[in-house]
This record gives structure tokens, sequence and C-alpha cells, in this order.
């Protein structure tokens, strides 16, 4: 598993029809590597540069500016503790400090049975819940040393599997344009005036 | 749904009140995200009737109505439409909702809470300004946002409201959900079309200055941001009139912003604009009720990270630009961050200064170097390791990303004068200055405290142990 299987090119002809350039789906493409493979993969890069008629070089240029793409294994739920200003006012250098512990690795570590990454993120808009974090990019707002205990004791029991999806799937939902339903995306060269119905009329 | 007024929060994190809703209006409800309590609550009756009409009453309506735009800049929408070229086509709309800057966060809750008001406000914009197509960049760390928008847009191209034949007119419009993939820069404009082409996320070197005249692909673009598309569905329905009887002239309507730190109840509120003060909000009985646990007040962020602070000097100023920015700071994109007086000033002002050296795109050498500079020193004096000379250092290397005068807060007490914002600076875009300004705003406002870091080399954690 390294290149995207039949469902997942499937997808990505889908989405990349959906732009006027193919090069504008890269990142969608990125999640949906990540989201097979846990991580994005050389060769899932490789076959995203020629779905999107770049060079695998150009794929890892985008893909590597984004801290959301992982190039190695990471946890099965990766946990981003904020640590920016609403939450650190509020004690999130201490919950860093005690995730460090319970977990038993620093930030950016993967614990040995490949279960947590901890990581210190960035302003995740909670901040009036402050201290906040995300497990896979699903809220825990308000987080004590108690709660996070308990969110690791119901993670670990696989408690939260309705919830939280292994890291990778982002959205469990995906936009879907029925077929006939759509204007279509073309590119900017092949457009020769304003849409029709921009004529100084009304349209209804 | 709703209970007692102001003291129901079925979104966590916000509070509603006896105050106009323009945006929030179906947050009392458990189902506001769906289609069905939409369309029961008067959705989409402001695109029915605006595509009733001429693009050009609608973009007039829009125009009229003033709607500052609600990112940070405060440009208005009408305006920035009508900035876009006649004659060229195809022209393109960016939806920005890749709210990251700290402090902030009203994008998300619109979005989670209410996606089909954004998807009506995009239709009306897409229309009003004759635009081929609308991207909605949705920030890539909100998992939520993203599924709730993905099912609205699928129920509302199932229904008939977005796709081929709008509402059965001629108004045809595709609406494109994206995802991001975590980067605070991408929130600038330029940057969030190179994102959105495929590319690193950072900023064009301008000019040209706005997008509206060469955007993504080269082409038109209008970049928007959500909350200000979250209001033209009401005011399609309701008229530019009642739109601008709320508020001042200069700041019609309402906005939200959210009060986080140390305040006694935190949260998101929309607030009448222009005649809100910071204080109504920080001590208000119907928003935060004064500090946590009876301490004191000693600075705010009046406008998200990148903001000069404030102190409580200032709190009578209201939410209306004209009157902070001469006061030396900026309403930015509607976030409150509060100090009680137990706060480790030169530690609060690292965790921001680490924000933005973090999330430096590394494209403007003054941000790259500076910001890890600002952050290193500053690290070393906040951990009892730094001189005096740092100090200087620290102010020294601000002077290099924003040379010359530089805004702050006005206090009689130190006898300063306020310098306006916005300043010069020698980078592209505002993540560089940002670096410095809470360098700036907390070692001119509280020195003693660095001062006193500096000599006494001590640790204190930065939430202060309640006595």
């Amino acid at each position: 598993m390294a290149r995207l299987n039949d469902d997942n090119v499937r997808l990505a002809i889908e989405t990349i029809a959906r732009y006027p350039r193919p090069r504008s789906a890269m990142i969608p493409l990125l999640h949906l590597a990540q989201e097979q493979d846990g991580h994005v993969t050389n060769e899932a890069m490789a076959h995203i540069a020629d779905l999107v008629g770049a060079t695998p070089a150009e794929v890892w240029g985008t893909a590597s500016f984004y801290e959301m793409f992982k190039f190695e294994a990471v946890g099965k739920y990766v946990v981003n503790i904020c640590g920016t200003m609403s939450c650190a006012l509020m004690g999130a250098d201490e919950l860093i400090h005690h995730a460090e512990e319970r977990l038993g690795v620093h930030v950016g570590g993967t614990t040995p049975d490949g279960l947590f990454t901890l990581e210190r993120a960035e302003c995740q808009a909670a901040c009036t819940e402050a201290p906040c974090l995300q497990v896979n990019y699903r809220y825990r707002f308000r987080v004590s040393t108690e709660s996070f205990d308990s969110l690791v004791d119901d993670l670990r029991a696989g408690r939260l599997d309705g919830e939280i999806p292994a890291h990778g799937t982002l959205a469990t939902v995906r936009q879907q344009i029925p077929a006939g339903r759509g204007v279509g995306a073309v590119a900017p060269e092949s457009v020769v005036s304003n849409p029709d119905w921009f004529d100084g009329k009304a349209a209804l | 749904m709703s209970g007692p007024s102001g003291t129901w929060q079925h979104a966590p994190g916000f509070w509603e009140g006896d105050r106009p809703r323009i945006v929030t209006s179906r947050f009392a409800h458990a189902d506001s995200h769906t289609l069905e309590r939409f369309l029961a609550t008067d959705g989409y009756a402001g695109l029915r009737r605006a595509l009733a009409m001429p693009a050009a009453e609608v973009h007039g309506e829009v125009r009229t109505a003033t709607v500052l735009g609600r990112g940070g800049a405060g440009f208005p929408a009408g305006t920035k439409w009508g900035l876009a070229p006649e004659g060229v086509w195809p022209k393109y709309m960016v939806v920005n909702g890749d709210e990251s800057e700290p402090g902030t966060y009203k994008d998300r809750l619109l979005m989670e809470r209410d996606p089909h008001q954004l998807i009506e406000g995009c239709l009306i914009a897409c229309y009003a300004a004759g635009l081929s197509q609308c991207f909605l960049y949705v920030r890539g760390e909100m998992a939520l946002a993203q599924e709730r928008i993905a099912t609205a847009l699928n129920e509302a191209y199932a229904a008939g409201y977005v796709g081929r034949n709008i509402l059965g007119s001629r108004f045809s419009l595709d609406i494109v959900l994206h995802w991001g993939a975590g980067a605070y820069v991408v929130g600038e404009e330029t940057a969030l079309i190179e994102s959105l082409e495929g590319n690193r996320g950072m900023p064009r070197l301008k000019p040209p200055y706005f997008p509206a005249a060469i955007g993504l692909y080269g082409q038109p673009t209008i970049v928007n941001n959500v909350e200000t598309l979250a209001n033209l569905p009401w005011i399609m329905r309701n008229g530019a009139s009642a739109y601008t009887a709320i508020g001042t002239a200069t700041s019609p309507g309402t906005r939200m912003v959210a009060v986080s730190g140390h305040v006694a109840r935190p949260g998101v509120y929309e607030i009448v604009n222009g005649t809100t003060t910071f204080r109504d909000l920080i001590y208000g009985d119907e928003f935060c009720r004064g500090i946590r646990d009876g301490n004191t007040l000693k600075a705010f962020v009046p406008g998200g990270g990148s903001a000069p602070w404030f102190t409580p000097d200032q709190l009578d100023l209201p939410f209306e630009a004209s009157r902070v920015g001469p006061a030396g700071s900026m309403l930015g994109s509607g976030a409150v961050m509060v100090m009680d007086h137990t706060t480790d000033i030169p530690r609060a002002a690292l965790t921001l200064t680490r924000f933005y050296a973090h999330e430096s795109c590394g494209k403007c050498t003054p941000c790259r170097e500076g910001g890890t500079w600002l952050e290193r020193i500053l690290s070393r004096v906040v951990d009892g390791r730094g001189t005096m000379e740092d100090l200087d250092q620290l102010m020294e290397v601000g002077q290099s990303i924003c040379p010359g005068d530089f805004p702050h807060a006005s206090s009689s007490d130190l006898g300063l004068a306020a310098v306006p914002f916005p300043y010069k600076m020698t980078t592209i875009c505002f993540v560089g200055p940002s670096a410095f300004v809470p360098v700036h705003s907390a070692l001119t406002l509280f020195r003693s405290e660095f001062e006193e870091r500096v000599s006494r080399r001590t640790r204190i954690p930065v939430r202060a142990v309640a006595p």
C-alpha cells in the first residue's frame, strides 16, 4: 500500500475535476493519501504528481510546507495540545508536562505501542475553552490532568472508536456533486465571457 | 431549545443574550446546522430576494450596508468586490475559512453551527459580483467544520440551492469545499491563493495589493472572510438600512468577538459594532462578568495575537476602528485575550512571539531570522538567563522588521505618544511584525518585569499559583 488504491484514484479524479487547474487538488489528494496509509509515502506523492501533472519534487515541496502531513509513521492517535496564548494563560504548559509524563514520551514522540503521538500545537481556535487539545483533529475542551488521563484510558480501551477515527482520516463526510447538478470547472483560458446570468437582468 | 437569555450555551464557548443577532440567530437550536432548520428559519430567503434583483442592485445593497471585512483588515466587502476589473473573466471567489489568529474563533462556530448561512452568503456574493466559481477554503484542523459544510453542500446541491439553475433561476454556481493542511500564514489572502493553486502557502509580492486585480490563476479573485459572508443573507432579507441602523455609521451591524483568558465567563459573543466598549465586554453582566476570582486586570490584547496590547487605560474604547487605531492597536479578527495581575508578562509575550516565529513561511529574511531571534532572546530572558543588553537587543531586532515609529497603547503614566496602526515593515505580510508586537507591547508597558527577571533570574510559571 503506497500508491493510491483504485477507490482513492476514483475519488482523486473526481476531486481534480472540480478545479479549473488539476494542481489545485494537490492538498486534498495528499489528505487522501494520508487517510489511506496513516502518513504520506513517497510512492503516493509520485502517484499524486502523475495525477495532477506535477513532478514528485513539486508535490514534496508543497506537502512539506504543511504541518498536518506526516512523512513517517505516527501513532494511531495524534494528540495536539495547544500551547498558544490563551491556553498558556490557563495552564497549557502544565498540561503538556503532565501529558509527557503520562504517555512517557516527549513532545514529538510516539509511544512504543504505536498508539499515541504527542505534539505541542499552535492556536486551535477554541481559546475560550482553554486549555484545549485535539485528538486527530477532534476537540477536547478545558482539559485538566484528570480528564487527560481518562481520555487516554478511553482511547486505549477503544471506547472512542466511533467518534475519533485513526490518524489520517480527517473529515468523515466528503463533498459529492450529483451528476447533472454541477456546473463543472473550466480552465480559465477556456472561459470567453462573463457568466451568461451576469447580464444586468435579474436571474429569477 | 433555548433557555433563559444569557445563561444558555449550546455551542461550547458561545453565549447568547438580549442583543441583535445577525449571524448567530440559529445557534440556539441544537440542529442549527441542518437544511431543515435552516429552511424553517428564513433560510435561502435572502438568496431568493437577491436573485429577483439585477446583480448590480444586490452589489449596491451590500455597498450601502458597509459590511466591514471581519478577517482582520476591516475592508468593506462591497468596495472590495468593486475592485475587480470589468471585462476580465473568469472571476473567482475564495472564502477564507483558514481561521487561526491566536485568540480568534468565530468562523469555526459559524461553519460548524450554521453552514447553510455561509453557503447562502457565498451565493449572494458571487451573484452580485459576477463570479464564475467559489472555493471554500476551510482550515485543515477543523474536522467538524469540514464535515458540517460537506453535509450542507451535499444537501444544498441535492435540493437545488447550489449548482445548476439555482432556485430554478438562470443563476448557476459551483461551490467547492477545499481543505487546508495546517499553516497560519495561509490566512493571508495571497498565500491562501497560492495554497489553493497547490503550492507552498507563501504570500505573494505586492503590488498588486488586491487579488481582486490578479488572484487565483492570475484572474480577478475576491477573498472574503467567513463572518463577512455570513452577514449577507440577513442584509438581503432585511435591507441595508436595517443593517446600518445597528451600530455606528462607520462600524454598522454586529460582530463576533471571542474573549478568552482570565475572565470569569470566557466566550464568543455577538456584540453591537461601534458602541460596545471593552469595559462592557470584560466586565458586563451579559458578557464576561469581570476578571476571574476577583482579580484585577493587568492588560489585554484587543484584536487577536497580532494586535498591540492595551492596559486598563483603554477599557472605555468602543469596538470602532477609527477609535482603536489612533489609540495604537487594531480590532483585527475579533479576539480579546485578557491577562489578570497574576500573569507573568514576559512569558505571555513569549507564547505569542513563539507562535509567529513558528508560523513564519520563511520567504522574507527579517521575519524568518528576526522572528526566531526574538523568540530565542526572549526565551532566555524568561528562563532567567538574559541580560539587560538582551532587552535592547529585542527592540533592535524588532526595528529591523518594523523600522521607524511603532504603535503602542498611549498611556498617560508613561507619557508616550500613540502612533496609529499600521506600521512600516520590511516584510511582505504581517507575520513578521506580529512576532515583534507582543515583545514591543510587553517591553514598553511592563519593562520592570523584564528587568526584574534579568536581575533576579527567577522562574515563575505562566499561570501563577493562586495565593
